[in-house]
C-alpha cells in the first residue's frame, strides 16, 4: 500500500470527532424521545400529586408498564416497516386477531399456554408475510395493502370472537402483565436488547440500508425484496406479540381493542424519533415513544379531562412533541 | 504500457452483442467491449452514447436485452451486482451508492463487517477497521465515524471508491469516478489505479477529461450512438472529438464575445455569510465573469446567495443601480437572475415527468389563458427551445430522468431561458458533460453574452475559465483572492491563485 498521505490539505483536514459528541449526535433522536418521556413523566406526577394527594406508587407503575407493553411490541414492528420506508396500517387488525384467538383457545395447562403463545405468533408472522408479500412481490404501495389488510384481519378477529369474552389462565396473566409488579418492564428490556442485536444484523443492516436507498442497496448487493418481506413478517409477529400482552392484561379477549393501536403505533415511533421517510430511527425510540404515548393518556386521566376530549389533547400533544422534535433538530443542524 | 494485444489474453471481461433500451431511446445497440487483465481501459463518447449502460450492465446492474457477458472467459447472468461482486466484478457507479444515514465505516466495509463471536456486528470494531482501511490508502482526512450525508460530495466519492478498490476486485469499473474530485484527489486516485494494474486487475473507466484519459489510459475504446466505434493504443483528442461525434468539431472553445461598452448591472459590494466574506464583485451587461478557485471555498454559497437560496449576513446587492434583496429564490427569479446549478438531479429538474413541463415550469403563465396551460404554444415554446439548444431525447414528454447528463442540463438551461432571465449564474454546468455537447454550451453561452445577457461562470476546470471568461475572480477561503484578466487570465494562474496568496503570484 502507498503511503503518500493526502494529508497534507488543510482545508480539508477536519478533528476527528470526540466519542461522545459522535454517540450524542448519532442518537439524537433517541435522546430527545428520553426527554419527552422524562417531561411528561414529571408532569404525571406534578398532576397526580395536586389531584390525588400523593405520589403515584406501586400499582401505577405496575399498570402503567402493562399497558406500555402492548403499544411498545407494536411499535417496534412498526419501526421495522417504517424503517423500510413502508408502513403497516394492519398492526391494529393483527393484534385484534391475536388477542381473539388467545382468549378463545387459551387454557390453564403449561402445554396450552406455550403452543398457543407460539400459534399466535406464528400467525402474526403469516398475516404479515401476507402484507410483505403483496408489497415486496406485488409491488403496490404499503399503505393501500397494509389498509385492505387492516380490514380483513379485523373481520377475521370478529369471527373468530363476535362478543368480547373468552378467558385468559390467571398464571398467563401473572407471566406477561403482572398485577402486582412492574414484571413486563423485563419484556421492554428484552425488545431493546433484540433491537440492539438486530441492529448488529445483516438483516437489521439490509433493512436500514433499503429505507436509505433502495437502489443503492441492491447495488450494494442486497436482496431487498427478502428483507423487505421480513421486516413485515417480524412486524406482524411483534403485533402478534402485542395482542398477547393485551389479553394477558385484560384477562380476556376483544376483537376490537386492537384497532387503535394502528394510528398509536405510528404516534408512538414518530415521538420516538422514527423517520416516516424512512431510513432512520431505532426500535428503542419507539419503545420510548409508547412510553410518552402511554404517560399522555394517563395524564388526561388523572387531570379528569373529558374522556370525550381525550384525542383532541392527544392531537395536540403530538403536534407539539413533532414541532418541537424537528424544530430542535432543526437547530442542531444549524449548529453543526 | 500494453502497445499490442496479446492474442492468447484472455479478456477480463466482455461484452458482446449487448443491447438494452431505455423508454424508445437506444442506449446500447448491439455493443461489443472487451479488457484485459492489467490493463486500464478508458471508455469515451459523448453523454448518452452508452457507456454508461455499458457499464451498468457489465456491472451486473442493469441486464442487457440481448448479448452475453462473460468473466474471464466464462458466461455470466448478473440477477444483480451481487452476482458481479460474486464473480470480482466492483464498479463505482456514476450516481454514488452509499447510505447517506448510515456512517462512512458502515458504508465502506458495507457487507464486510467486523462480527464479534454471536455473528452480530461490531460496529466500534468495524470503526477501528475502515479507519485503518482508509489510513492504509493514505486517506486521512475522513473521519469513518461521521455519517455519510454530513461528509462532502467529493468525499463520498473518495469513499466509494475506497470501497471498491478494496474489494480484491479482478475487474474493477469506475463511471466518471473523478467528476468530483478535486486535482489531488484524481492523483491518488491514479496511484491507488497504477498499483491494481500491476497486480493484475483490470480497470474500465469513464472521464470526459482527456489529460486524465491520457495520462493512465492504456487502450481507449470510443463508443457512439450506443455502440463502439474502435478501440485504440493511440488517440489524440481532436481524433477522439471527430470520433465520438462523427463531425469535425474546428474548437473546442468558441471566440470570446465582444464586449464594448460595458454596462454594469449586478453590482454586489461586501457580501457574507456562512462560507464567504467581503466578496464584491461588478458584473456587466454581455460580460461573461469566470469564478474559479478550489472546490469548498465559498463558490457555492455565493451562488446561492445571489440566487436567494441562501440567506446573507451582510453587503449589498444592487441590480441594474436598484438595490434588490434577494431572500429566496422567487425574489430572484422575479428581479430576472436564474441558475443553473451543478447537481441537476436534486436542485432543478423534477425527473419523472416531461421535458415539456420541465422547461416551462417557471414560465407557466407566459403559456396559460385563464389559469389554463395551453398545449399549442407550451408544445410550439418546447420545440423551439429544444431545437435552439439541441436537446437530444425520445420526444417532448420524454421522462427528464431518461436523458443524458448533458441534455439534462441543457433542458434547466433552456427553462431559464424561456424566463428571459438577465442574469445566469452557471454553476459548474459542464461536469460530467461530454466534449461535443461542452462545445454545444459554450456556443450557447458566447450566444447569450453577445445578446447582452449577463453571466457569472464557476468552473472547476481553470482551463474552461482562461478560454471563456473575460474576467475571472478567484475565491479562496471565502474571499476574492485575485482577479486576473487580459494577459493575465491563463489557467495556470488562476490554479496558482487559488492555493496562494494573491501577492505572490
Amino acid at each position: 500500500m502507498p503511503s503518500e498521505a493526502l494529508a497534507d490539505r488543510p482545508a480539508i483536514a477536519k478533528p476527528r470527532r470526540r466519542a461522545l459528541t459522535h454517540g450524542l449526535t448519532q442518537n439524537a433522536p433517541v435522546l430527545l424521545a428520553l426527554t419527552m418521556l422524562i417531561v411528561s413523566l414529571v408532569l404525571y406526577v406534578a398532576i397526580f400529586l395536586l389531584t390525588q394527594h400523593h405520589l403515584p406508587g406501586g400499582f401505577e407503575i405496575t399498570t402503567t408498564v402493562n399497558d406500555t407493553m402492548p403499544l411498545a411490541a407494536a411499535a417496534a414492528g412498526q419501526t421495522l416497516v417504517v424503517l423500510t420506508r413502508g408502513i403497516d396500517l394492519s398492526v391494529g387488525g393483527i393484534i385484534d386477531m391475536s388477542n381473539a384467538i388467545a382468549a378463545v383457545t387459551l387454557r390453564d395447562t403449561p402445554a396450552s399456554m406455550s403452543l398457543v403463545t407460539v400459534m399466535v405468533l406464528l400467525i402474526g408472522a403469516a398475516a404479515g408475510l401476507v402484507n410483505g408479500l403483496l408489497v415486496a412481490v406485488g409491488r403496490l404501495q404499503p399503505i393501500l395493502v397494509t389498509l385492505a389488510t387492516l380490514s380483513i384481519f379485523q373481520g377475521i378477529a370478529i369471527r373468530i370472537l363476535p362478543q368480547p369474552g373468552g378467558s385468559v389462565p390467571q398464571i398467563y396473566t401473572n407471566i406477561l402483565a403482572n398485577p402486582n409488579a412492574p414484571w413486563s418492564l423485563v419484556y421492554i428490556a428484552l425488545l431493546g436488547a433484540l433491537w440492539w442485536a438486530f441492529r448488529r444484523s445483516s438483516l437489521g443492516v439490509a433493512i436500514l440500508a433499503i429505507g436509505n436507498d433502495p437502489m443503492a442497496a441492491s447495488s450494494n448487493g442486497i436482496n431487498v425484496v427478502r428483507a423487505r418481506v421480513m421486516a413485515y413478517v417480524l412486524a406482524g409477529m411483534l403485533a402478534a406479540a402485542g395482542g398477547l400482552f393485551l389479553a394477558a392484561s385484560a384477562t380476556g379477549g376483544d376483537a376490537t381493542t386492537g384497532d387503535s393501536f394502528t394510528l398509536r403505533s405510528i404516534v408512538a415511533i414518530v415521538l420516538g424519533g422514527v423517520s416516516l421517510f424512512g431510513g432512520r430511527g431505532s426500535a428503542v425510540g419507539g419503545i420510548i415513544g409508547a412510553f410518552i404515548t402511554i404517560m399522555i393518556a394517563n395524564l388526561l386521566f388523572f387531570a379528569h379531562v373529558n374522556q370525550l376530549y381525550e384525542s383532541f389533547f392527544e392531537g395536540v400533544f403530538l403536534l407539539i412533541a413533532v414541532v418541537a422534535a424537528s424544530g430542535i433538530g432543526y437547530l442542531a443542524r444549524r449548529r453543526a | 504500457m500494453l502497445q499490442t494485444v496479446a492474442a492468447d489474453l484472455v479478456p477480463a471481461v466482455e461484452g458482446i452483442g449487448l443491447s438494452r433500451s431505455y423508454g424508445g431511446v437506444r442506449a446500447l445497440n448491439n455493443a461489443t467491449f472487451s479488457a484485459l487483465p492489467g490493463e486500464v481501459h478508458a471508455l469515451v463518447g459523448e453523454n448518452g452514447a452508452g457507456k454508461s449502460t455499458l457499464i451498468k450492465v457489465l456491472g451486473g446492474r442493469v441486464r442487457p436485452e440481448s448479448g452475453t457477458v462473460r468473466v474471464m472467459g466464462e458466461n455470466m447472468s448478473f440477477a444483480g451486482p451481487h452476482d458481479a461482486h460474486r464473480a470480482g466484478a466492483w464498479t463505482v457507479f456514476q450516481e454514488l451508492t452509499l447510505l447517506p444515514a448510515m456512517t462512512v465505516a458502515e458504508n465502506l466495509l458495507f457487507g464486510r463487517p467486523v462480527r464479534n463471536r454471536f455473528k452480530l456486528i461490531d460496529r466500534a470494531g468495524t470503526e477501528r477497521a475502515a479507519d485503518a482501511l482508509l489510513n492504509g490508502l493514505g486517506i486521512t482526512y475522513i473521519d469513518p465515524r461521521a455519517l455519510v450525508e454530513d461528509i462532502s460530495l467529493a468525499e463520498r466519492q473518495v469513499v466509494e471508491i475506497a470501497r471498491a478498490i478494496t474489494q480484491d476486485a479482478k475487474i474493477l469499473f469506475l463511471d466518471e469516478p473523478t467528476s468530483s474530485l478535486v486535482e489531488r484527489e484524481v492523483e491518488w486516485l491514479f496511484r491507488q489505479i497504477r498499483r491494481l494494474r500491476a497486480a493484475g486487475t483490470s480497470i474500465v473507466f469513464t472521464s470526459h477529461r482527456w489529460h486524465e484519459i491520457r495520462n493512465i489510459a492504456d487502450r481507449i475504446t470510443v463508443f457512439r450512438a450506443g455502440r463502439e466505434v474502435g478501440t485504440y493504443t493511440e488517440l489524440d483528442e481532436d481524433h477522439a472529438v471527430t470520433l465520438m461525434t462523427d463531425r469535425r468539431v474546428d474548437a473546442l472553445y468558441p471566440a470570446r464575445s465582444l464586449l464594448l461598452a460595458p454596462t454594469p448591472t449586478l453590482e454586489v459590494k461586501g457580501l457574507a455569510g456562512t462560507g464567504i466574506s467581503g466578496v464584491s464583485l461588478t458584473l456587466h451587461k454581455g460580460e461573461i465573469l469566470g469564478v474559479g478557485g478550489l472546490a469548498g471555498h465559498g463558490h457555492r454559497e455565493l451562488f446561492f446567495m445571489l440566487f436567494g437560496a441562501a440567506r446573507a449576513a451582510g453587503g449589498t446587492v444592487t441590480l441594474n443601480g436598484r438595490p434588490v434583496r434577494l431572500r429566496r429564490p422567487r425574489a430572484a427569479i422575479r428581479a430576472g437572475i436564474a441558475l443553473v446549478p451543478e447537481d441537476r438531479k436534486s436542485e432543478g429538474l423534477l425527473l419523472s415527468i416531461g421535458i415539456r413541463e420541465n422547461l416551462t415550469l417557471s414560465v407557466l403563465r407566459r403559456v396559460s389563458r385563464f389559469g389554463v396551460i395551453g398545449r399549442r404554444r407550451e408544445q410550439a415554446l418546447c420545440r423551439q427551445m429544444v431545437d435552439r439548444l439541441r436537446i437530444r431525447s425520445g420526444g417532448l414528454g420524454a421522462p427528464v430522468g431518461t436523458l443524458s447528463g448533458g441534455n439534462q442540463q441543457k433542458v434547466l438551461l433552456g427553462r431559464w431561458l424561456l424566463t428571459d432571465c438577465q442574469i445566469l449564474l452557471l454553476y459548474d454546468v459542464t461536469r460530467g458533460v461530454d466534449v461535443a455537447t461542452k462545445h454545444e454550451i459554450y456556443d450557447l453561452m458566447m450566444r447569450l453574452a453577445g445578446q447582452g445577457k449577463a453571466i457569472l461562470f464557476y468552473s472547476s476546470e481553470a482551463e474552461e475559465l482562461a478560454h471563456l471568461a473575460h474576467r475571472v475572480l478567484v475565491l479562496r477561503e471565502g474571499r476574492v483572492a485575485a482577479e486576473l484578466s487580459g494577459a493575465a487570465l491563463t489557467a495556470e494562474r488562476i490554479v496558482a491563485a487559488s492555493v496562494r496568496d494573491h501577492h505572490a503570484v
